[in-house]
Formats: C-alpha cells, structure tokens, sequence
C-alpha cells in the first residue's frame, strides 16, 4: 500500500517533470507592438521599459532559450565584427560593463533597433521586435554586474573570454601604465 | 642674410606650445648625449647655408618615402630637439604625415578631421588656420583595420586631402576656402577612404578601404580643377568594370572578376585600394594593391576570387589595366595590402630596368619589372623563430575548424610602408611578427556591418614582435635589422644625411645609421607612432623632422580606452598581444616638429 502510494507521488513528480515550458515561437502582434513601444528619454539614454515586459516578468533577461537566441543572433547579424566577444574594436566593448548610452535595457534597445550616430547600423528593419529584445537581453548578460540566473549555453566556436555569466563587469585592467623609461 | 627668425622654443606663449614638459620624457641616454657631444656640436653644424633652396616643392619623395635633405646626418642627430608641439584634439592620428607648404606646415587631423595651417616663421608654433569640413560619424565605427595615410597632398595653389567619411576636398593654399569637396565613397555601404590622394599628370588618384565591410573595392581619378570623376574602375566584377581590355597582358578567359567567385559574392567582395597609389609619371602608369577578398573565411568564395589580393598596373589616363600580379589567389589569410609600391630604376642582372618593389603583407619582398609585371625576385624579409612552418595548405581555414600559429597575423608582416633609398636600392621595413589563430565561422552579408566570418586571436611569436629590417633590393639580402619590442607599426623615412626615422609603439621616435643600423637618437612621445614621420626645410632654410604621434590603424585600434582585454578576440584580435605597451598618456594625436638647436 505504501509502496503503491509512493509509487503514485514519485509517477507524479515524473509527469510533472515532462510539462515543459511553453514557448511561444510568434509574438502575439499586440504584445510585440507594446514591446516596441519604449519610452526613452529625450536625449535618447535611458527611459522606461514597456510596461508589458514588466508583466511577462522580464522574459528576455531571465529566460536562458531567450538568452541563448540572441546569443545566436548576435554572431548572424555580425555584432561580432565590430564587439568581438565582448571586448569591443570599432565599437565599444560590453564585457567592461561602461556603457556608451547607459546599461538600461531601454538604451541598448533603442541602440540595435535605432542605431547610433558614431556608427552603430540600424537593425530595425532587419530584426523582429522579440529578436531585437532577445538581442539586448543577451548583450546585457556580457557586461552583467551581478550574476544572473539564466545564462546562455557555452561558445561552441573558439573559447576567447570567460563565459557570459562568470564575467561580472569590473573596471580596466592594471596593465595600462604608459611607459616612461625607454624599452631597452 | 642671417637675419631669418629661427624656430625656437617660447616658453609659455601660445596655448599650444606645450613643448616644456615633453622634454621631461627625453631619454636621459639622450640627454647624456646631449652633454658629451656638445664640443662636436661646434665643429658640424655651421647654421643655415645661404645656398640651400627655400622650402623645396618635396621635402620628401612620396613615391619612395626617401628625402635628400642631408643638414641633419649621423653625426648630430643627437642633438635633435624637440622645437614646438601642436596637440591636434582628436584621438589618434590616422596616419597623417605634416606636408610643409611656404611658411606654413599643414597637418591633417584624425577623423572628424581639421586642416591645421601652423605658421613657421615669426608665429612659431602658432595656429595659422584651420578647415574642418562636415563630417558622417558613422564612418568612426568604420575605420577598422586599414592603416590610414590621411594626410594634406599639395599642388599648384592648392591643398587636397581625402577623408575617411569618403570626401575629397580641394582647399585654397592661402586661405581656409574650400573650392570643392566631392563625396566618392559611402560609408553607408562600408566604404571609407584610408590614403592621401595621389596627384597624377591632370588628375588625383584615389581608392576606396572597407574590405571588412564588404565593399567592393575601386580606383578613380577626379578632375583636379573641379572633382568630377573622370573614371572609375572595380577590383571585381566583368572586365568593362574591371577596366580590362585589350590592353591587357596577359590575355586570359574574360570576366574572371566574376567568374572566379560563387554567384553574385563579387558584388560584395572587398579588393579595396586603401594603400598608396604609386605614380610613374614617365611610362604613364599608376600601381596600386588589391585589398583582400571579403569574407575573411575562404570556405563560402570558392574560386581565385579575381581581382583581389594582388598589384595591378593601370593606364593614369583612362584607368585601363595594364597588368595584374596576382600574389594570393584565393586568398586563404585576411592579409592588408602590403607596403606603398616602390619605384626603383636600377640596373637589375646586367641591364637598367624599371622596377617596382613591393613589400608585401605575406612576408616576402617581390620586385616586379614595371613595364611588363613580370616576378623577378620573391624573397622573405622576415622569419618566424618559434613557429617553424608559415602558411600552408594544411592550414586551411574552414568553417568550424580552427587553424593555429599561422604566421604572418591579418595585419601582414608590415607594420607600416617601407623607405627605398634610390641611389643604395637598399629598402628599409617596418616588420611585425605576430602570428595568429583564426576559426572560420559563416558570415552573412549585411551592408553597413563587418563581414568577417573569423575567429582571430592574434599571438606573440616570441619576445620580439617587430623589426626594421634593412634590405638590399639588388643584391637580395638583409643587410641589417633591429629588434623591437613591439610591432613597428610607423611608417620609415631615410634621408640623404644617412639616418632612418621610425616611430614605435610606445612612442618613441628613433632615428638609426642607415649604412649599420646604429641607434643614434630617440625621443619619447605621449602617444604611439603609427604614422609618417616626415622631414623638411623650414623658412628659415634649416632641415626639421617632424611626426604626429597618436594611435590609428589596427595596432593603435587595440591601444583604444574601450578595448576589454580579457576577451582574446578583442580589437580583431589584437589586444592582448599589444596589452604591454599600455594605453597613451595622452590619447590626442600631437604633432612634434624637430630641430637642430
């Protein structure tokens, strides 16, 4: 009896188990047209989130599938090219955590989809409104203070720097003195 | 006669004479030499000579990079000092060498650009005036990783210089008036503009950079009196765009420029032309290199990917093709265009013959006859000790797999362009000997971003990662070479006094015995040399050396505030090998004048 008991609770936890997370491959239009609706200050540097991100419970900054889509879309859409992995050439570098536009979601949201005069491309009519949040909330864990409790899933290309979550932004490195004395 | 204000320091005076505290980093070797050979002072330098000609038309030959100006030489360079600064306020230098102009020497700031006009004579050091024509910003996120060489051209009663946002801007030489400015290149499809014009018999030559951003690559000539564009030609695509005709040798299969690539991959293929245009005003010709193909991973452009990579010869009049060297078909390895060509007319195995010496970025040294494009030597001027093999078929790249130690990394085995010395035929290099890793990965073209397809990690070969290598182009064979710590990343001057400028890294200035490569004078700048140091007579009839120093091109990219170093593939790469040299004290492009005391 007990046995049959435990049985039952154990099956249970097991059927449980196999109810994954729902996934919604389409944004409903509504829900992404809110979404692409922020709220940026003048100057175009910070603002308010869409409420409806706030709602859906920050999806794109806690959810390890969105993380690792925009980890995807970050190497499609060449981010690399001007980023690197983070450590920046032509354009800035999100690992150090200094923000050009300020760390806020809404800024770098705003920055793919918009662009920016010093030559950051516009990628508002290359990407969906859902990519482009995929895309910040990946671009954000980079550069991440704290950990996070999602994270995307490893390089599976050549391992050049510590992995998004393991790399809490800190200040620049201590090499940097400018010489004084000749070299040799 | 001798009545000619000389340049000098004053002290205080001008807010841009900051030449006081630049002294401080003076080596104190130099300062010693300074002491010990103040009595040779005396005997060597006998002032100004009556006989010398007022500021010459070119103080130095663009076409070689050499100048005959011999006041200073081996036996006094190290009484050089520093004679006044002007910080130019924009980071970095982008390659500009000064140009002097009457009593005024010009300097070409770092993009957003200024024209500076800094009076020589009485005013000394003082802003004469200056030109700032409208600038794109987005061409900032576009100046990865071509060396620039942005610097004020001088013919007639006018200036022209190009800018990295694609304009070419014709300035009145008296007056800050610009009498045209015309826009060649789109930044907006990943086009900038990397060097000075060249100035043919009518025209100006120039070509377009961006073959990270997919940008097909094309030469044109403007009309100088008015920059209308008398005729453009493309790296890639049909032969009419190519500018292939029958003048063309050898002939071959027509439109390899689009045959050779997969479908349409020409149209956004790179074989930029963002080196120096040489000009041989005697047979009519213009040689300019071919950028690499776009992307960087070969896998997605099978093919020899016509007509990237290589050294063409083209007619200075109609733009036509003459010939093509091809250097690296298909090319495996994101090589820059190597070294500015080389005019070199010397007798070459029993016979005179015009040559064209090309540095190029793989390594090795290739003398071409001028005429025909014929290979008549391919030496390696430099060597890899740590890495025993160089870039093999082995190491192919392909997408997903990683290739390692290839040697030379993307940036080429030249630092900066070479110096020929035409009366020795001996040439003097700027070398870097950093090797790489490189992962190909798939790329996707999108305009106005960097199409790549790579994984790079640039590494050190070993404790020595530059050199100047001193080589004689006729006898085949180094002569000298120096060490450096560092990429040698400037350009190099030699002057007929027997000495060879450079600049490295971590700011220094060196000037070395051309005939043994003897250090003989450094100074120490507050920001990297990666740009031309160049020499010339003042009003006042004596020899002045001048550089801009500030960081551009891919070696000074790495050096830039917002580079993160802990991630390998940062600055393409290049950050942690250049990590040691540590960031500029002062990150604006300075330039420095020099002079005789």
């Amino acid at each position: 009896m007990m046995r049959g008991v435990g049985t039952l609770v154990l099956s249970l936890f097991l059927v449980e188990g196999c109810a994954r997370e729902s996934r919604n491959f389409r944004l409903d239009p509504p829900i992404a047209a809110s979404l692409d609706a922020v709220a940026p200050m003048p100057n175009r540097i910070g603002g308010a989130a869409p409420e409806t991100d706030t709602v859906l419970g920050q999806p794109y900054l806690t959810n390890a599938y969105n993380l690792n889509q925009g980890k995807q879309l970050y190497t499609w859409f060449n981010c690399q090219g001007c980023h690197a992995d983070g450590g920046g050439a032509t354009g800035p570098a999100f690992l150090s955590g200094w923000w050009r536009y300020g760390p806020q979601a809404v800024s770098v949201f705003i920055s793919i989809r918009d662009g920016r005069p010093e030559g950051m491309p516009a990628f508002g009519n290359r990407l969906t409104t859902e990519q482009i949040w995929q895309l910040t909330g990946y671009v954000r864990t980079i550069g991440a203070y704290s950990a996070q409790t999602a994270a995307p899933s490893r390089n599976d290309a050549m391992q050049s720097r510590p992995s998004e979550n393991r790399a809490p932004a800190t200040v620049a490195t201590p090499s940097d003195e400018w010489p004084t004395a000749p070299s040799r | 006669m001798l009545l000619a204000p000389r340049l000098r320091i004053r002290r205080g005076v001008s807010p841009n004479l900051d030449q006081v505290k630049h002294v401080g980093t003076l080596a104190p070797a130099v300062l010693l030499g300074l002491c010990l050979q103040s009595s040779a002072v005396l005997a060597t330098s006998a002032g100004p000579n009556a006989d010398e000609p007022k500021s010459p038309a070119m103080s130095v030959d663009p076409a070689t990079r050499s100048s005959s100006l011999a006041q200073i030489d081996r036996h006094n360079v190290n009484q050089l000092e520093p004679v006044f600064t002007f910080r130019t306020g924009r980071l970095g230098a982008q390659g500009s060498a000064p140009l002097i102009r009457g009593d005024k020497l010009l300097v070409l700031s770092a993009f957003p650009h200024t024209l500076f006009a800094i009076g020589l004579a009485r005013s000394n050091g003082t802003l004469s005036w200056q030109f700032s024509p409208t600038a794109n910003r987005v061409a900032d996120g576009l100046h990865c990783c071509d060396r620039t060489h942005l610097g004020p051209v001088a013919v007639g009663d006018r200036i022209y210089f190009s800018t990295l946002d694609g304009h070419v801007v014709a300035v009145d030489a008296e007056h800050d008036t610009p009498v045209w400015d015309v826009a060649v290149a789109d930044p907006g499809q990943g086009e900038t503009l990397a060097s000075a014009p060249t100035a043919a018999a009518a025209e100006l030559i120039v070509g377009n950079a961006g073959d990270d951003y997919g940008a097909r690559g094309w030469i044109a000539a403007l009309d100088r009196a008015t920059g209308r564009t008398l005729w453009k030609h493309y790296s890639t695509g049909p032969d009419q765009d190519v500018g292939i005709s029958a003048d063309f040798k050898p002939a071959g299969p027509r439109d390899q420029g689009s045959h050779s690539w997969p479908g349409t991959a020409w149209q956004h293929g790179g074989g930029s032309v963002s080196g120096w245009i040489s000009y041989d005003p005697r047979l009519q010709l213009v040689f300019h290199d071919t950028g690499p193909p776009a992307p960087w991973n070969p896998d997605p452009r099978p093919g020899d990917n016509r007509w990237t990579s290589g050294v063409f010869a083209r007619d200075a009049r109609t733009g036509e093709a003459r010939w093509f060297v091809g250097l690296h078909p298909h090319a495996l390895f994101p090589w820059r265009n190597g070294s500015a060509n080389l005019l070199l007319d010397h007798t070459w195995e029993g016979a005179p013959r015009a040559l064209l010496v090309h540095p190029d970025a793989d390594g090795r040294l290739y003398v071409i006859d001028r005429q025909t494009g014929k290979i008549l030597a391919a030496d390696s001027y430099i060597s890899y000790p740590r890495v025993a093999r160089r870039a093999s078929a082995e190491q192919t790249p392909r997408t997903n797999v990683q290739v390692r130690d290839v040697c030379p990394a993307w940036p080429g085995a030249l630092g900066g362009d070479a110096a020929l010395d035409q009366t020795t035929g001996r040439l003097y290099l700027p070398v870097s000997r950093l090797c790489m890793d490189l992962e190909g990965r798939s790329a996707n073209y999108l305009q106005g971003t960097a199409f790549i397809g790579a994984n790079v990690r640039v590494t050190s070969s070993n404790e020595s990662d530059g050199a100047v290598v001193a080589w004689d182009v006729i006898s085949r064979r180094a002569v000298w070479s120096i060490r450096e710590r560092f990429p040698v990343a400037s350009d190099v001057l030699v002057t007929a006094g027997g000495l060879v400028f450079y600049g490295t890294l971590d700011g220094r200035l060196k000037a070395v015995d051309a005939q043994s490569g003897t250090p003989l004078w450094q100074f120490g700048t507050s920001a990297p040399i990666t740009g031309q140091p160049t020499t010339f007579v003042g009003p006042d009839g004596r020899q002045y050396v001048a550089v801009v120093a500030g960081a551009s091109g891919p070696y000074g990219l790495a050096q830039q505030a917002w580079i993160d170093r802990r991630d390998a593939t940062a600055a393409r790469g290049l950050a942690r090998v250049i990590a040691n040299v540590g960031r500029p004290r002062d990150p604006s492009g300075t330039l420095y004048v020099f002079g005789l005391p």
